[in-house]
């Protein structure tokens, strides 16, 4: 039977992934985050599950406001790493796991999930730098990727609630798989940031904080919150967040924080990190 | 033209059916620069490659004047304005301290990130600040 070991919650700001892939984490302003980040790396070094399902979006990549499904799951045998203005970046081609991908669609869909099925698909950022966070610069990825896009940057985004309840399904269509598969889940994006307008740069710490905290008290409590209250208290791209309520649903009810890390700025971004382990 | 809880936010330009249908065709066109060889014409000759689009002639100058903030108000979203700060090889503090009022330059924007970023205090509803 296949289980889900833990989740991760990590921003996924491009300006990270350059600074990586250019050699620039020892520089001043990254080294703090590098360093924030190096329980995480050893977490992950000690915790490599065979598949990881990531909640990610595209930024207008491979979806833009021709197509843009609510959510779509990634069933090809690999994904390649995206053009989106600068080249692509120069990280292993992501592989993926049509299998246990074509169970999560089947289960999903007659839970009545209706999930878009994309047999093709290059992934940006959104899920190429969470995993350079948790695993560096590999030759290859540890493990297999099953892409799971939100739509979280065309309003009307689904609901936070939705999103939980997405998580939830994903758990049991994972524990009905026969094979013998550790997964882990990721929600990324987030936390709060704004990009448009005359208020970028905009962060609170304060309801930052008190999502994470959240993600273990309460984490019905992050399911109530209104999409204008994500653009008004998050800004307009803080909405990522609900990203994170896909992973938390799909754990237990009771998890343990075994890392958090939260820094101000990632480019124009609040940087959170979070490790949580089923209890 | 529906109005919204959010409009009140100050300073916040939300991709919804407004913005949609507004800032199709500009949007549009910046996604055509996720391709190189898009790319490549469009820095070759830019008013030729935005005639072949159906933009207004205000989000055409928008784009040719680097005027973030004006092709937002156009209809355009931040994600698809990165095409366009990427392909002039800047990073995006650059569109975000052009779309501050008055203008910020990379260092300035920068700035006010590593000290902490732009309050929330102040921020939440135009009551409190015309433009954030």
């Amino acid at each position: 039977m296949a289980r889900i070991m833990a989740g991760m919650g990590t921003s996924h700001v491009p300006g990270a992934g350059a600074a990586m892939d250019n050699g620039k984490t020892g520089e001043p302003y990254w080294e703090p985050l590098f360093t924030g980040l190096e329980p995480l790396r050893k977490w992950h070094s000690q915790n490599v599950p065979d598949v990881n399902i990531i909640v990610f979006n595209d930024h207008a990549t491979s979806f833009s406001l021709d197509n843009y499904s609510t959510f779509t799951i990634g069933v090809a045998e690999e994904f390649q790493p995206a053009d989106e203005g600068w080249g692509p970046r120069k990280v292993p081609v992501v592989e993926g796991h049509p299998e246990l991908a074509w169970h999560l669609v089947e289960e999903l869909i007659f839970e009545e999930f209706d999930m878009a099925v994309a047999g093709s698909l290059d992934v940006d950022h959104g899920l190429t730098v969470p995993l350079s966070i948790a695993y560096d610069q590999p030759e290859k990825w540890p493990t297999k990727v099953i892409p799971l896009c939100v739509n979280v940057i065309q309003y009307p985004q689904p609901t936070p609630l939705r999103c939980f309840k997405l998580g939830q399904a994903i758990r049991r269509a994972v524990d009905s798989f026969d094979k013998d598969l550790s997964v882990g889940i990721w929600g990324t994006g987030g936390l709060s940031h704004q990009l448009g307008g005359e208020r970028a740069g905009v962060v609170n710490p304060k309801f930052d904080n008190t999502f994470l905290d959240n993600m273990t008290k309460d984490p019905m409590a992050n399911t109530r919150i209104s999409h204008t209250d994500f653009i008004r208290e998050a800004g307009s791209e803080g909405i990522e967040m609900i990203m994170w309520n896909v992973m938390r649903g799909a754990l237990n009810e009771t998890v343990k924080e075994v890392y958090r890390f939260y820094h101000i700025p990632v480019s124009a971004t609040a940087y959170g990190g979070l490790i949580l382990e089923n209890e | 033209m529906t109005t919204r809880d959010y409009d009140d936010v100050p300073g916040t330009y939300v991709l919804d059916s407004r913005t949609y249908r507004k800032g199709y065709h500009l949007n549009m066109f910046l996604m055509t620069l996720n391709k190189s060889e898009c790319r490549d014409v469009f820095a070759a000759d830019e008013a030729g490659y935005l005639s072949g689009f159906k933009i207004t002639e205000l989000q055409k100058q928008a784009v040719l004047d680097r005027d973030y903030l004006g092709m937002l108000k156009l209809g355009a979203n931040a994600y698809y304005a990165f095409k366009l700060v990427s392909h002039d090889r800047h990073p995006p503090q650059v569109m975000y301290g052009k779309m501050n009022r008055p203008e910020l330059s990379f260092d300035e924007f920068q700035d006010m990130m590593l000290k902490g970023g732009r309050p929330i205090d102040g921020n939440r509803s135009k009551k409190e600040t015309p433009n954030g």
